[in-house]
C-alpha cells in the first residue's frame, strides 16, 4: 500500500466522492491540507469570509443536487462558518465542512485559534466529527458524505487536527459503502400505511396537496404531477417547494402561508384533506395551529420520522422517500374528479386579482413586484434565482413563476440575510450553463457584498438585482403594521452600488423607472461578467397578503382595494 | 408526569454530550440521567427520566433516533418495567436515639455501609418512590449528605432490548 499523509487522504477522499469544487479560506491549522490541494484536480474558490464559503457550498448543493464542500481553518475560520451551517441545517441542505483543528496535544489548552467547533456546531449539524488520528480521516470523510446526502440531507462537519493532517499512513481507497449501526437513511414503506393513505385520499372531496422541498430532494416532480392529475387535487407549495411543481400547471395554486396568496390559504382552511408531501408544517406555513385546517384530515409523508406529529397531528403517515411513496400510491389509486372544488378555488382567485399589483395602473413608480415580474418575463422563467431574505424574497416567490426544480434557492428556515450573493456564486459553479440571478435587498447585500470580489476573481457570471428601498424593508413593514410606524433602526444608508460594482471591475447599472427595466435587464444578461443592477424601488411598499405571526391562516392583511385607494388619494401599493 | 426512556448508544467520545445537548436544545428538562455499560462491548445504556407528557416523550424518542450514535430507544412509560434507584445517605447519630435509626434501617431494607463516630452511612435501593419514602423518614434524624444515582430501568418479561435490531430511520 502506498503511503499518504492525512492531508493527501482528505483530497483523495474528496476526489473519490466526486468533488470538483471546494469553497474555502486557508489558515494555520488547515495549511497542510491546502498545501496538498495543489496536487489534486479540484478547483478551490477563495472566499472573502468563511460564511461565504458555507453559503456557496449550500447554493452549489441546492442548484446541482450534489454535496457542497467548504473548508476553513480552526478558531475564527470555523466559527465564521456557523451561520452558513445553521442555514444548511434548517433547509436540509447537504454540505460537508472541513475545518482544521489545533494539534491534538494542544486541544484543551486554549491554544492559538483553538475553538471547540464540534461542541459549537452540535445542534446545527446532522452529525460532526473530531479526527485526531490519520487512520480515522477516511472513515470520517466517507461517513460525512454519506450522512450529508442520504435520508433527510444536512450539513456535516469534519474537524481534523493539524497533526492528523501531517501524519502519514499506508493508505488505499476503501470502496465499501458506509454502514452505520445507528443510522438508516430511509425506511421501507409498508403496504398498510399505503392502504390507510389511499383510503383517506379516496374519501376526500376537497383535497389540497402541500408540496415542500422533499419533492425536489427526492426528484419527485414527475410523480407529483401524475399523482395530482390522477386524484385531481390542487397543489400548494411551501417557499422551499417552489419549482417542485410547475407554476403553469392548471392544478398549481402557488405559495401557501404567511405571504401566500389568499386563495391558497383559504383553500387550505376549507380543505377536507391535506396531503403533506415532504414539508414540515413550519409556523410560517400554518399560522395559528389551533385554527389550522380544522376540517381537514392530514396525510403526512416525510423521510424524517421526527417530523410526523411534530407540529400537526397526522391522521395517516408514511415515513420514507417521497418519490417511491408516490409511485406506490399511483399503483393503487383510481382517478378522481374534484372539478367543483377546483372551480370554487378559482372563484376566489378573481377576488384577489383585482388587488394584484400587476393589474393596477402603471403610475410611473418603480415597484419591486414589477421588477421581479419583468425579470421573470425577460428570462422566460428559466433562470436560477437565488434570493436573500425579506420583502424581495416574498415578492420573488409571488412574481417569479418557477417551472422546474432547483430553480429557486432561498434561505427559508433560518432566514439568513447575506445568503443570496454567495449562494448565487455557488449555484452558478454547480450549473455553469444556467442563467443565475441573485435577487437581494439593500440590507442583505451589504452583509456579504465582499463576495462580489470572489465572483470577479473567479470570473463567475451572475446577475445581482438589488431591490433597493432604503429600508430594512420587511422589518419596516412589521413596524408599519404592528409598531405604529415607529421605524426603529430600519432606515438604511447604502453606498453607491454602481461604484461598488465598478470598483470590483464589474458592470454596475441603475434603474429608477419601470421604463428602464427591460433594457437594463437585457443588457445585464448580455454582459460576459457579473453585473449588478441597483433597482431604486418604492420605499414604503409592503408585501400582501400577510398573515401576522401566530394569527389564523385565513386572517390575512390584504392589499387595499383600488377604489379605497382612489378615495384616500394614496398610491396603489 | 415522569417519563422513563432507555437508549442504547455507541460507546464513543461525546455521545453523552450529544444526548444531553438534544434535551437542552429541544427544551426538555432532564430529571435524571444515568449511563453505564451493557452486556455488549461498545454499547452503553442510558436511562433518562424526563418530566413530560406522552406526546412529548414520543417526540423526544424520534429526536433521539436522529442521533447517529443512538442505536435503540425504548419508552418504558408505555410498558411494564422494573425501576431502581440507589441512594447513599449520611445521617448524624449524635444527640438522638440510635435505636430509632436502626429501626428505620430494619424496616426499610436499608443497609449500613459505613459508621463514623458521629455519623452512619446508609445505602437505600429500590423503586424511586421507595427511596423517597425512606429519605423522608430519615429527614428528622438529620441528613448531612446524600447522593442518588438516578434511576435505571428495564422492561419486565422475556422481551429484551437489543442494539442489534434498529427500528427507526431518519
Amino acid at each position: 500500500m502506498p503511503k499518504r499523509t492525512g492531508s493527501q487522504i482528505i483530497w483523495e477522499c474528496l476526489v473519490h466522492e466526486g468533488v470538483t469544487t471546494v469553497f474555502g479560506y486557508p489558515g494555520g491549522a488547515i495549511l497542510p491540507a491546502y498545501d496538498a490541494m495543489l496536487d489534486y484536480p479540484v478547483r478551490h474558490v477563495l472566499v472573502r469570509h468563511e460564511q461565504g464559503a458555507t453559503h456557496m457550498a449550500d447554493g452549489y448543493a441546492r442548484a446541482g443536487g450534489g454535496v457542497g464542500v467548504a473548508m476553513a481553518t480552526s478558531g475564527p475560520g470555523a466559527t465564521n462558518m456557523v451561520t452558513g451551517i445553521a442555514t444548511a441545517m434548517m433547509d436540509s441542505s447537504p454540505i460537508v465542512c472541513i475545518t482544521g483543528q489545533v494539534p491534538t496535544k494542544l486541544i484543551g489548552y486554549d491554544a492559538f485559534q483553538e475553538t471547540d467547533i464540534g461542541g459549537i456546531t452540535l445542534p446545527i449539524t446532522k452529525h460532526n466529527y473530531l479526527v485526531t488520528r490519520v487512520e480515522d480521516i477516511m472513515p470520517a470523510m466517507k461517513e460525512a458524505f454519506h450522512l450529508a446526502k442520504s435520508g433527510r440531507p444536512g450539513p456535516v462537519l469534519v474537524d481534523i487536527t493539524k497533526d492528523a493532517q501531517q501524519a502519514s499512513t499506508e493508505w488505499e481507497w476503501d470502496p465499501k459503502p458506509v454502514k452505520l449501526r445507528g443510522y438508516r437513511a430511509d425506511m421501507p414503506i409498508t403496504s398498510s400505511d399505503l392502504a390507510k393513505a389511499a383510503d383517506l385520499i379516496r374519501a376526500s372531496r376537497r383535497p389540497v396537496i402541500l408540496a415542500g422541498q422533499g419533492v425536489i430532494q427526492s426528484g419527485a416532480m414527475e410523480e407529483l404531477i401524475r399523482f395530482a392529475e390522477l386524484v385531481d387535487s390542487p397543489v400548494a407549495l411551501t417557499l422551499l417547494g417552489l419549482g417542485g411543481f410547475p407554476a403553469s400547471h392548471t392544478l398549481n395554486l402557488g405559495m401557501m402561508g404567511m405571504h401566500g396568496e389568499a386563495w391558497v390559504n383559504h383553500a387550505i382552511q376549507e380543505a377536507d384533506l391535506l396531503l403533506a408531501f415532504g414539508m414540515r408544517f413550519d409556523d410560517r406555513v400554518t399560522g395559528n395551529l389551533k385554527t389550522y385546517a380544522v376540517h381537514a384530515k392530514k396525510l403526512h409523508v416525510d423521510i424524517d420520522p421526527s417530523e410526523i406529529n411534530k407540529n400537526v397531528k397526522a391522521d395517516a403517515a408514511i415515513v420514507g422517500d417521497l418519490r417511491e411513496t408516490l409511485k406506490d400510491l399511483l399503483d393503487i389509486l383510481e382517478p378522481a374528479d374534484h372539478h367543483s372544488w377546483r372551480a370554487h378555488i378559482d372563484s376566489m382567485k378573481g377576488d384577489v386579482a383585482v388587488r394584484d399589483i400587476q393589474n393596477l395602473p402603471d403610475s410611473g413608480h418603480l415597484y419591486a413586484a414589477h421588477v421581479i415580474n419583468d425579470i421573470w418575463r425577460i428570462t422566460e422563467g428559466k433562470a436560477v434565482v437565488v434570493t436573500d431574505v425579506g420583502q424581495h424574497q416574498m415578492w420573488e416567490a409571488q412574481y417569479y413563476h418557477h417551472e422546474t426544480p432547483r430553480s429557486l434557492i432561498t434561505s427559508g428556515g433560518l432566514g439568513t440575510m447575506g445568503f443570496a450573493v454567495p449562494a448565487a456564486i455557488g449555484a452558478k459553479m454547480a450549473r455553469p450553463d444556467a442563467e443565475v440571478w441573485a435577487i437581494v435587498g439593500d440590507g442583505g447585500f451589504q452583509m456579504t457584498q465582499a463576495e462580489l470580489c470572489t465572483a470577479a476573481q473567479e470570473g463567475v457570471k451572475i446577475n445581482v438585482a438589488i431591490i433597493n428601498n432604503g429600508y430594512l424593508g420587511m422589518v419596516r413593514q412589521w413596524q408599519e403594521f404592528f409598531y405604529e410606524r415607529r421605524y426603529a433602526a430600519t432606515p438604511l444608508r447604502s453606498p453607491d452600488f454602481v461604484k461598488i460594482a465598478e470598483a470590483h471591475g464589474l458592470v454596475g447599472l441603475r434603474v429608477d423607472t419601470r421604463g428602464q427595466v427591460e433594457d437594463t435587464v437585457t443588457r445585464a444578461r448580455a454582459e460576459g461578467g457579473t453585473v449588478l443592477i441597483d433597482f431604486r424601488v418604492e420605499q414604503e411598499d409592503s408585501v400582501y397578503p400577510m398573515v401576522p405571526a401566530g394569527a389564523d391562516l385565513h386572517a390575512m392583511i390584504r392589499r387595499p382595494e383600488p377604489s379605497v385607494l382612489a378615495e384616500t388619494g394614496a398610491d396603489p401599493i | 408526569m415522569h417519563h422513563t426512556l432507555v437508549a442504547l448508544v455507541e460507546d464513543k467520545p461525546g455521545v453523552l454530550n450529544r444526548v444531553a445537548s438534544l434535551f437542552r436544545r429541544r427544551a426538555f428538562n432532564i430529571e435524571s440521567l444515568t449511563v453505564g455499560r451493557t452486556a455488549e462491548p461498545g454499547v452503553s445504556r442510558m436511562t433518562i427520566v424526563i418530566d413530560s407528557d406522552q406526546a412529548s416523550a414520543e417526540r423526544v424518542t424520534a429526536y433521539l433516533y436522529k442521533l447517529v450514535n443512538v442505536l435503540q430507544v425504548e419508552d418504558l412509560g408505555a410498558v411494564p418495567a422494573v425501576a431502581r434507584d440507589l441512594a447513599l445517605v449520611k445521617v448524624t447519630v449524635a444527640g438522638h436515639d440510635r435505636g430509632a435509626l436502626l429501626r428505620i434501617v430494619d424496616e426499610t431494607r436499608a443497609h449500613i455501609v459505613d459508621t463514623g463516630e458521629q455519623t452512619m452511612t446508609l445505602e437505600i435501593t429500590g423503586e424511586p418512590a421507595h427511596v423517597d419514602a425512606v429519605l423522608s423518614r430519615l429527614e428528622p434524624l438529620g441528613i448531612i449528605e446524600m447522593v442518588r444515582t438516578g434511576q435505571v430501568a428495564m422492561r419486565r418479561g422475556d422481551t429484551a432490548l437489543s442494539a442489534a435490531q434498529y427500528s427507526w430511520g431518519g
